[in-house]
């Protein structure tokens, strides 16, 4: 199996500061890989250089059997990468059907303006926001705008998703929608890099997670396999977390 | 319905103009319209993409010695206009390429910075520009009558134009795309806008018409030098023409040209030694008090105030 994309020994440096060092991994086509590390391990920097924010300092990023290191954001966007962002960043003044219409015309290549909007419909009809579809988006809640996010995603037809912690502060019946519609995503043949914190989140949708550590990956593997390993716990889930899966895993 | 109704009226009755009312009135009228290009061309790069330009001078600039220099060689006039317009377009493209990565106050200083280098350049330029001593345009063969409304009424279609146009880019995916520009510009590159193409499209668009216009002065005041048409000021009036109705609506930059020119000639009237000092108590006062705008104000609620 070829792999939608790769990472080939990816580093950044920040002045002095190595946010990524030798970071190589592969998404493959139709999963859901997990990406989890404590704060500052250089996650959304990650995601920051896939989308073409930051450029490696060196190696490579690779999809679709080409080098996207060099390109600007819009043409990586183009070739069918959208992100939400873990900070939301919505058009504020825009209405949200505006904010989603943008996806869809300028990524997708919707032909005008109106075939976007109406486009757009369909995206918050998907996520169950078309009540506010004439709203301003800096009025919407916080759950509200996590799925206006995704619906903007969703509008660029997207080979592959990259979810920047769109289940943070968001409470538990809400994770359980969301699961739902992250898997409902697969299905349609959309592949999902997500970064999550909350790991009954990653446990449950991820077929495979790496983790990063102060810029390094320090794993890779199945859930489980990746949850029991002692560097992990060590410097992510803590003990508490893995004594109560090695519970869980007793009375099994 | 109404507002197309308000606008015929509008149109109408800057056609009657010249007809009704005396060469001092057609003047001020044909000001008020250059005044609008101006307003209605850093809208595209200001009020749209939200690119706080200072470079209207430079680009009126360059229109009105391109164009002049084109007629002093015995270029036709209205072929001179559009000569003036597309150098300063051609500058605009390159320029934008140059500086639009720049933000805020960062873009808007060196914007601010290119007009004193062109008046520099034109300014030790003798050989070609007359310098210094400016720059004589043929005058036109005609009564002084027929000169103002001919004056009078290139300047409308000028104006008419650049609002057709403003029109146009606002309802296409460049005005909707620059408007994401705007409000966020990181994530309009992640939503797939090319940024630097529809920025840079915008500073063109706005160096055009007011390049053209510049073109236009120069056969209108018959004289140019570098002081007059790189003044400072020039950058400064269409910000705040625009800023006096609101950024970014379409005909707030029109509406905005003629109450700023019915304040200026009130000013330069009743303050003479001071009218730019109380053209700057103005800026204050609308920054503090109205920031977003005239036409933002509920006229309703404030008649009802005073009537009470």
């Amino acid at each position: 199996m070829t792999a939608l994309l790769q990472l080939k020994n990816v580093s950044r440096n920040f002045g002095g500061l190595a946010a990524l060092s030798e970071v190589s991994f592969d998404v493959h086509p139709g999963e859901i890989l997990g990406l989890i590390g404590p704060n500052g391990a250089g996650k959304t920097t990650l995601v920051n250089l896939v989308t073409g924010v930051y450029r490696p300092s060196s190696g490579q990023i690779i999809f679709e059997d080409k080098p996207i290191n060099r390109l600007k954001s819009y043409a990586i966007a183009r070739m069918g990468i959208a992100r939400t962002f873990q900070v939301m960043q919505p058009f504020p003044e825009m209405t949200v059907v505006d904010n989603v219409a943008a996806g869809a015309l300028f990524a997708t290549g919707a032909s005008t303006l109106e075939e976007a909007k109406e486009l757009a419909q369909v995206h918050l009809e998907y996520v169950d926001l078309k009540k506010f579809a004439n709203t301003p988006a800096a009025s919407l809640t916080l759950p509200n705008r996590k799925r206006l996010e995704l619906a903007k995603s969703l509008a660029m037809n997207p080979k592959l998703l990259l979810l920047d912690e769109v289940m943070a502060g968001i409470n538990s019946v809400e994770i359980d929608q969301s699961l739902g519609l992250i898997k409902s995503l697969v299905e349609k043949g959309i592949t999902i890099l997500l970064i999550e914190h909350i790991m009954k989140v990653v446990m449950s949708v991820c077929s495979r997670v790496v983790v990063l550590h102060h810029g390094s990956l320090i794993c890779e593997g199945q859930p489980n396999y990746v949850t029991s390993d002692p560097q992990v716990i060590k410097a992510y889930l803590g003990s508490k977390f893995a004594a109560r899966q090695n519970r869980v895993s007793h009375e099994q | 319905m109404k507002t197309k109704l308000v606008g015929l009226f509008v149109i109408v009755l800057l056609l009657l103009i010249p007809i009704i009312s005396n060469n001092y009135v057609i003047r001020l009228a044909t000001m008020m319209l250059m005044y609008s290009v101006f307003a209605m061309s850093w809208n595209f790069i200001g009020g749209m993409a939200g690119y706080p330009s200072f470079a209207t001078a430079s680009f009126f600039g360059l229109g009105a010695y391109a164009g002049a220099l084109c007629q002093v060689n015995g270029v036709p006039m209205f072929l001179a206009w559009v000569i003036g317009g597309l150098v300063s377009a051609v500058f605009a493209w390159v320029l934008g390429l140059a500086i639009l990565h720049l933000k805020g106050h960062y873009f808007a200083i060196a914007s601010l910075i290119v007009a004193e280098v062109l008046r520099e350049v034109i300014n030790s330029a003798t050989g070609i520009t007359g310098g210094g001593m400016g720059l004589n345009i043929p005058v036109l063969r005609m009564g002084v009558d027929a000169q103002a409304r001919l004056f009078y009424f290139s300047m409308f279609v000028i104006a008419l134009v650049t609002l057709a146009v403003s029109a146009y880019v606002s309802g296409r995916p460049l005005g909707f795309g620059l408007k994401c520009i705007k409000q966020n510009e990181d994530a309009a590159g992640m939503t797939g806008i090319n940024t630097t193409i529809y920025k840079t499209t915008a500073f063109t668009l706005s160096a055009v018409f007011t390049g053209g216009a510049g073109a236009f002065y120069a056969s209108w005041v018959n004289y140019i030098d570098p002081e007059d048409v790189f003044e400072i000021l020039i950058s400064i009036k269409p910000i705040v023409m625009v800023l006096m109705c609101g950024a970014g609506a379409l005909v707030g930059p029109v509406i905005g040209a003629g109450l700023f020119l019915f304040l200026e000639e009130l000013v330069w009237r009743n303050f003479l030694t001071f009218h730019v000092g109380m053209l700057g108590l103005m800026v204050v006062f609308l920054v503090i008090f109205l920031p977003t705008g005239l036409l933002s104000v509920d006229y309703r609620k404030f008649l009802k105030k005073v009537v009470r």
